[in-house]
């Protein structure tokens, strides 16, 4: 199988990630919960990537890196944790389902008020729309970070500077850059960074991380055991504690640590440019065979993400002659980012993304796009 | 029987991470000492604490008015 949907999770694991997983899933405890060797490897192992996490993300300490079961717990912890009756949000039309299904919920029981930047018809948001939106109420802005529908990368330090500005707190989506692009808390003025592990970082799912500034104050999400402070009848107080409530993924963080000192190892300079070259390629040769339409901005920085119709074709039936014919895996339909794709005018069309990886080769690329030839023919 | 009982020096901590940080601020600067269970006499916590020989103390105060590592209390037990 050639595996183009890399977007949705890296199906390939170094065999040091692989190798950590497997070494904690039969060598550690339960972090917190005991003071005799194994649960101590366990709390070690964790907080070693908690320091990994931090040094790789220019977060504050790493008592706020918040290990979370994904970058969908993540974003629910962030705006559920953040915001209060009265407050104001803004989100933009390239938000991913896991930012836009919480501010909905809020906002349809009353608690918050809700505004959109739009996308243009290449998925790009403005700044200035950002300035626009502002109220003094304004609590919070998510960013995505890169789109995962266009492959589009948004500099989120303008946005974050606005925001500050007026006094909110500024949310990064990173679920789509983590590991691909450098991503600094201090330097591009995040103060909630979610991400989740399985993806361009190449670790194991069920993994993620929310990572707090110093300004960020955040509520619990889920309350629970915590090893420490037992007699407390809420949550501690403190970092990361309060947003860790129960058991926390020993086996993945272990994985998380192995794929980031492997992506240390390799450079992540050299992935994104060996990503770079095969979705460079793919952009170039697709964008010749006639009855293929590409969206997106193709002039800026990208990821290795690319979509596309072919003709009028459902992207169903598109995707699942590849599967079936050549063997190619790549996702069909909406991608949980409903409001790009109706920016875009594919709602009701859905699109066919392909998204380059680490493990790809350039020969893959060619065997796709043969494919797309033959189709785009018929 | 219980092992004999000597005068310890407990530091215990508000969460787990705080802990981990003063096992390797410690390693690093040399203080022997121990990660183990938050004693009863301080805490019915189910916690960990870290243990060391109170001679030290002057030592690990000197990093954490650096403010080095995070903790709850410092306290001298027999333990």
């Amino acid at each position: 199988m050639i595996y183009f949907d890399n977007a949705a999770t890296t199906v390939q694991k170094s065999d040091a990630v692989i190798h950590a997983v497997t070494q904690a899933m039969t060598g550690i405890g339960n972090s917190g919960r005991g003071a005799y060797e194994t649960a101590l490897s366990a709390s070690r192992l964790i907080y070693q990537t908690r320091l990994l996490v931090a040094q790789a993300f220019g977060v504050p300490g790493p008592e706020r890196v918040i290990f979370t079961s994904g970058a969908t717990q993540a974003l629910n912890t962030a705006i559920f944790g953040v915001l209060r009756p009265g407050d104001h949000a803004i989100a933009s039309d390239l938000d991913h389902n896991s930012v836009l299904r919480p501010l909905y919920h809020l906002q349809k029981q009353g608690v918050i008020d809700l505004d959109f930047l739009p996308a243009d018809q290449t998925g790009r948001i403005r700044k200035e729309d950002l300035a626009a939106a502002l109220r003094p109420n304004t609590r919070l802005v998510c960013l995505c970070h890169g789109s995962n529908l266009t492959g589009n990368v948004t500099d989120p330090a303008p946005y974050a500077e606005l925001a500050h500005n007026n006094g909110a707190l500024f949310l990064l989506d990173a679920s789509q850059t983590a590991g691909l692009l450098p991503i600094s808390m201090e330097d591009m003025g995040l103060d909630l960074l979610c991400f989740s592990g399985h993806k361009a970082l190449m670790g194991p799912q069920g993994i993620g991380c929310l990572c707090l500034s110093r300004r960020a104050e955040v509520s619990p999400l889920l309350y629970g055991g915590t090893g420490v402070q037992t007699e407390l009848p809420d949550q501690p107080p403190e970092y990361p504690t309060r947003l860790e409530a129960g058991t926390l993924n020993g086996p993945g963080i272990a994985g998380l640590h192995a794929a980031l000192e492997e992506l240390s190892r390799v450079g992540m300079q050299t992935v994104f440019d060996h990503e770079s070259r095969l979705a460079g390629q793919f952009v170039r040769l697709a964008s010749q065979i006639p009855g293929l339409r590409l969206y997106g901005d193709f002039d800026g920085l990208r990821t290795g993400t690319v979509s596309l119709n072919v003709r009028d074709y459902p992207s169903s039936e598109v995707a699942d002659e590849l599967a079936v014919t050549d063997n190619i895996a790549v996702r069909a339909g909406a991608h949980c980012v409903p409001r790009l794709h109706r920016a875009l005018g594919t709602h009701a069309q859905g699109a066919v993304r392909l998204s380059f990886g680490w493990y790809n080769t350039m020969e893959e690329v060619e065997t796709a796009l043969a494919a797309l030839r033959r189709i785009a023919s018929c | 029987m219980l092992r004999p009982k000597r005068n310890t020096l407990v530091v215990t901590f508000h969460t787990t991470a705080e802990a981990m940080a003063m096992e390797v601020l410690c390693r690093e600067h040399a203080i022997a000492g121990r990660l183990f269970p938050v004693p009863r006499a301080l805490s019915s916590d189910c916690g960990i604490a870290w243990s060391m020989d109170p001679a030290d103390r002057p030592q690990l105060e000197a990093l954490l008015q650096k403010g080095e590592a995070a903790y709850d209390e410092i306290c001298e037990l027999l333990l």
